[in-house]
């Protein structure tokens, strides 16, 4: 198994209190089905450090999704084996006792879902949900302490009225309210890690606009490291510092969104930027498609987990592609990884993927 | 919800009705005449012509339509009812006269729905005691062994007809273990009189109801709150740092408890309507019993007189079962 | 054995044995079938100049088609009933409220707009599942908005859609065959012995093995489950396809095969699209023109150029600009962009005048009281706006006070005639009003 630090500092910073907040080594999560063990993570390290935002990009399956809810304990410890380390504020949380978990939980970490509708209880009053959610960890307070908090949350996430919208029900809020009001609950406790997990999918795009400037602005206010989970690379582009390309499980490319978005070194990267058009793009860019479908992770393939979809495994010599895993190595740029086996794929990018994806971008570079 | 309730009781009345009226003409277009039974009954099955008298006096040779008319006036004025050569009188609201005790039917419904209803509540209290507790732990433990076991033998329980499972109970703790608590079924006095003759009279009959219930039960409370706890809001509650009791019995069972309170509403109407199989079985004077006796002798009024009893009990259940699911979930609105 | 649930869903995507490539061309499917099947095997023949090739750049403009569809004030009216004993209609949601448009043959009109525009209803007042309250749809010599459902039948073989969600549009309890084939038996079309050689045609155009008719749509991935969609559109050779979403519950890399896909059967079976999607991106690829909804009405619509490079109705520009742009990243932090405050107003009682004028930054007098009309001011391009600019050059006093005999407030003017004559047509007329000169100008 490889395991790459992802900044050189992270294998030390663990025991310094002003090291990343949140640090994954390692880590390893594996589900027993019935048709065998499916490892939906390997190997999968990275760190956020408070007031920065790591996007997490990848399909369904990919294992993004499967990670955070790992460093969220939300796994059920009964069907899920996990391995390696998650440091959270310097805890070390896999094999935390359930009790101990639970304190974190929605105090020090949090975490917001795709599908507000579906994620709040239907059967409860929004303000009821905050409350809940503020006196779990803060015994010694009041109903009307909590009560209060609640408005005032909502107020912050800009629900207008608070003080009356605090006894809807979730089904009368419009989506954007909902995931508002689902951010308000999220953070109510002042985490200092958030995970946001799909936060604007369902949402239209001025909606999505609205709740992305406000997740930022909440970032500044509390100083708090957000991890974004998201398929939309132009989410990404807006929001993170930092992209973690995930693939089959295992993080295939990691660098800085610039570093990510404009010189990726990985096929998978270049496959999904050439496979999604883009509102200023050129109209003579093509949309190149990745062929196939994502890989089951019950029978993984061999190699590199991409080459059965990969169009440029013939710039590999031999079937290196097939019997041998990269490993995640330094690209060009500082701190940018890759796991890939072509030699300079840099130079694959510039003269061969972006002259079909962004003729006009080429122009400019010239 | 006012009008909503109103509109539903008019249906309701309209049901009631047209169960009345279906009753009404298929006894008059039976096969044989509905005195029958009666001229048999007095004259000591040497009934021949005289059945025309009982015909006569019954109003079975009047058009269908006056016949029904005069129950329907019965019902709200009263009416004087003859049968042979004798009157009985019968007040308001009037479901006639029973053919085989001549006595007014809605004097012994109403001295029969207390057995009824005892049989009915503590059956379903059962239900309610045993099932959902049992079915919630069964989803927590989904898959293991024990949940597995639990779901087979409930399974087993719950395909063995009922009116076998109420008699081999009877026959094997009441006949061949000689039980003392079981040894006399029955409903002997109201709770109000004689608490522990009502209780122990009863308490078999519980046993039984309750027993076979509460696989149900389980098996419907483990269903949906399997598919509750699979919900995204329970991993937004378990992200909340929320302890699992919290999680499983305020989250999940609120919401598993709406299709249980659905399923349970029909079925306690169902039982206050009269359980037949337990009141023959464990001899329990109820109305179940009694409707079963009234269709074997033909007796009209009777049988009458318990249909529209059971309609407007089933009528009363269904809208109260959706009041309360408008309580239960805010997102419905009753209209 | 307990299962996690995430642990099921991460079993999900399983996939059939030997399917065929998922790059949407069928040259590409024969070549890569076998090589394809296993993970093992590799697609050392798929090279990235191959695959580039069959990629698809942004669908161009036929501007002599011919329209195939025409729209003309279609209205779709749904009534709210009040509570209470008696349920009397109190109101109406007006979802499309008098919307005008041409699909032009073998071409693509592109509809976009958030959730509760109107747009799906659009798309399903074309197939019909609908019936309009008002307007006509021209289709073929016939008015689908007239015809019985009886009558609509015949024609129901010519406008299909494709649906948003792979995973409930087919009928789990049906082989892949009977799904496809179910239309040729419907409308008894060819002999019984003919059906599962069309059956296996239509999967292999949509790049699927031939071999799995037999198949039930659980076997498939999304993606696939898409494609087995498409085929059953494509089963009685429409001229019209209406697409829903098409592709907004797929995988992003599943999306641009699919899109691609839609190029080649386009190009090669010459179908007109309406296509639907709040994805501004993949409809601007896919559709050379294209009409911005809000709130039951169209607000302005072009050809693509105009649309995304030149708009001139501020919800155009407010959209456009929330659109998280992945170029964004060569400079870092967010794009500038126009906010728009609040949630859309209810159907049931829009604002008076102009729908959008609550959340407009440049709303007057004029647009509560007069409702703009959607005005042609270039070849290909249409805008309902009184204060109709370029981002930055909206004009300080209203554009259409001529045309509507009102002053700057909106208020008629004593004896003025209003006297533009353009403003119903649903296609675009060969002279436009200029909004410099406010003269009609033309080729």
């Amino acid at each position: 198994m490889t395991s790459v630090p992802v900044t050189q500092s992270a294998a030390t910073a663990a025991e310094v209190v002003d090291g990343p907040y949140l640090q994954v080594e390692d880590l390893q999560v594996t589900f027993p089905t019935e048709d065998g063990p499916l490892t939906a993570v390997k190997g999968l390290s990275y760190s956020v450090e408070k007031g920065k935002t790591l996007g997490i990009v990848g399909e369904s399956g990919s294992g993004k999704s499967v990670s955070s809810m790992a460093v969220m304990g939300l796994h059920d410890p009964k069907s899920a084996q996990i391995s390696g380390s998650i440091r959270v504020g310097g805890t070390e949380v896999v094999g935390l006792s359930e009790a101990r978990m639970r304190s974190l939980r929605g105090n020090s970490m949090a975490m917001i879902f795709q599908d507000a509708l579906a994620a709040l209880h239907p059967f409860y009053k929004i303000g009821a949900q905050l409350e809940e959610a503020y006196l779990v960890h803060h015994s010694g307070a009041s109903k009307r302490d909590a009560r209060r908090k609640a408005i005032e949350m909502l107020d912050r996430v800009g629900i207008p009225q608070p003080d009356r919208r605090v006894d809807d029900f979730p089904h009368q809020f419009s989506g954007g309210m909902r995931q508002r009001a689902m951010i308000a609950m999220g953070l109510v406790n002042d985490p200092s890690l958030l995970i946001a997990d799909e936060p604007t999918t369902a949402l239209d795009v001025t909606v999505q606009a609205q709740i992305l400037d406000l997740l930022q602005d909440l970032q500044r206010e509390f100083n708090s490291a957000v991890i974004i989970i998201t398929h939309d690379l132009g989410v990404i582009a807006e929001m993170a510092d930092d992209v973690l390309v995930m693939y089959a499980g295992r993080c295939v490319e990691y660098g800085t969104t610039k570093q990510i978005l404009t010189s990726p070194e990985m096929p998978y990267t270049w496959g999904l930027l050439s496979s999604i058009p883009d509102v200023t793009a050129s109209t003579d860019a093509r949309l190149i498609p990745i062929p196939g479908n994502p890989p089951s992770l019950l029978n993984p393939p061999t190699g590199c987990p991409f080459h059965p979809r990969c169009v440029h495994s013939d710039k590999v010599p031999g079937d290196l592609c097939v019997t041998e895993l990269p490993a995640l190595t330094p690209a060009t740029g500082p701190g940018h990884l890759k796991r890939c086996h072509i030699a300079d794929p840099s130079a694959v990018y510039r003269t061969e993927v972006l002259p079909e994806i962004a003729p006009e971008l080429l122009e400019e570079t010239r | 919800m006012f009008a909503y309730v109103v509109k539903r009781l008019i249906s309701g009345v309209l049901v009631v009705t047209l169960v009345s009226m279906a009753i009404f003409l298929l006894f008059w277009y039976g096969p044989s005449s509905p005195a029958q039974p009666i001229c048999d009954r007095e004259t000591s099955n040497r009934c021949g012509n005289k059945i025309e008298i009982y015909e006569k006096t019954l109003g079975y040779n009047n058009p269908v339509h006056e016949e029904y008319a005069k129950f329907v006036k019965g019902v709200f004025v009263g009416r004087t009812l003859t049968i042979a050569s004798n009157d009985y009188e019968c007040s308001a609201p009037c479901l006639g006269v029973s053919f085989r005790t001549k006595e007014p039917v809605k004097e012994e419904l109403l001295s029969r729905v207390p057995a009824t209803f005892s049989v009915a509540i503590g059956g379903a209290f059962l239900y309610l005691l045993f099932g959902i507790p049992i079915g919630v732990a069964a989803a927590r433990r989904r898959g293991s062994v024990a949940d597995k076991a639990l779901v087979s033998s409930f399974l087993f329980i719950s395909s063995i007809p009922y009116y076998l499972f109420a008699l081999l109970t009877w026959l094997y703790l009441t006949v061949t273990f000689e039980i003392p608590l079981f040894s006399n079924t029955g409903y002997f006095s109201p709770i109000t009189e004689g608490p522990w003759a009502w209780f122990s009279g009863l308490f078999l009959a519980w046993v039984a109801l309750g027993i076979f219930g509460c696989t149900q039960y389980t098996r419907f409370t483990r269903g949906a709150m399997v598919e509750a706890l699979s919900e995204d809001y329970i991993r937004t509650a378990k992200a909340k740092g929320l302890p699992s009791r919290t999680i499983v019995y305020k989250h999940g069972l609120r919401a598993a408890l709406v299709p249980v309170v659905t399923i349970f509403g029909i079925d306690f109407g169902t039982l206050l309507a009269g359980t037949i199989f337990t009141e023959r079985i464990f001899e329990i004077q109820g109305i179940g019993w009694w409707s079963l006796q009234a269709v074997q002798g033909m007796d009209l009024p009777v049988v009458q007189a318990t249909a529209i009893f059971s309609a407007v009990i089933l009528i009363i259940s269904n809208l109260l079962v959706d009041i309360v699911y408008s309580v239960l979930d805010p997102r419905v609105r009753l209209s | 054995m307990t299962q996690d649930p995430n642990a099921e869903a991460l079993t999900q995507p399983t996939e059939v044995g030997a399917n065929a490539a998922e790059t949407g061309d069928r040259r590409l499917t024969q070549e890569a079938s076998d090589a394809y099947g296993q993970h093992e095997a590799g697609v050392e023949d798929l090279d990235f100049a191959t695959v580039a090739e069959h990629g698809h750049t942004a669908s161009e403009l036929d501007p002599e088609a011919p329209a195939v569809l025409t729209v003309d004030n279609l209205k779709m009216y749904f009534p709210v009933r009040s509570t209470g004993l008696v349920r009397r209609t109190i109101g109406h949601v007006q979802a499309v409220d008098g919307i005008s448009f041409e699909v032009p043959k073998g071409g693509s009109l592109g509809l976009v707009g958030e959730s509760g525009c109107g747009k799906s209803t659009t798309g399903r007042l074309i197939t019909r599942l609908y019936k309009p309250t008002g307007g006509s749809m021209m289709f073929d010599g016939h008015d689908l908005a007239k015809l019985s459902n009886r009558e609509m039948k015949p024609l129901r073989r010519d406008v299909q859609m494709i649906f948003q969600d792979p995973y409930t549009s087919l009928n789990p309890r049906h082989t892949v065959g009977a799904i496809v084939g179910a239309p040729l038996e419907v409308h008894n079309i060819v002999p019984k012995n003919k059906v599962l050689p069309r059956v296996q045609e239509l999967l292999e155009i949509v790049g699927l093995n031939p071999e799995h008719y037999n198949r039930y749509p659980n076997e498939f991935s999304g993606g696939q489950r898409q494609r087995i969609g498409i085929a059953r559109a494509l089963t009685l050779n429409p001229k019209v396809l209406v697409a829903d979403e098409p592709v907004s519950a797929l995988d992003v890399s599943i999306q641009a095969q699919v899109v691609n896909l839609l190029q080649d059967i386009q190009r090669e079976f010459d179908v007109a699209f309406l296509f639907i999607a709040h994805d501004l991106a993949i409809v601007r690829h896919f559709c050379p023109e294209v009409a911005v909804m809000y709130l039951g009405k169209i607000v302005e619509i072009g050809d693509r150029e105009t649309i995304y490079s030149r708009p001139h109705h501020p919800y155009t520009q407010a959209l456009l600009s929330a659109v998280p742009d992945v170029k964004q990243a060569a400079v870092g932090g967010r794009r500038e962009r126009i906010r728009l405050e609040g949630d859309v107003p209810s159907p049931i009682n829009p604002p008076s005048g102009c729908r959008f004028r609550t959340r407009c930054q440049f709303a007057q007098e004029i647009c509560a009281k007069v409702e703009p009309p959607l005005l042609q001011i270039g070849k290909r391009h249409k805008v309902a706006c009184h204060f109709a600019g370029e981002l930055g050059e909206h004009p300080a006093t209203p554009v259409t006070t001529e045309l509507l005999g009102v002053d700057d407030q909106g208020s008629p003017v004593p004896g003025a005639t209003p006297t533009n004559t353009q403003l119903t047509i649903p296609g675009y007329e060969n002279t436009w009003y200029d909004l410099r000169t406010k003269q009609t100008t033309g080729v």
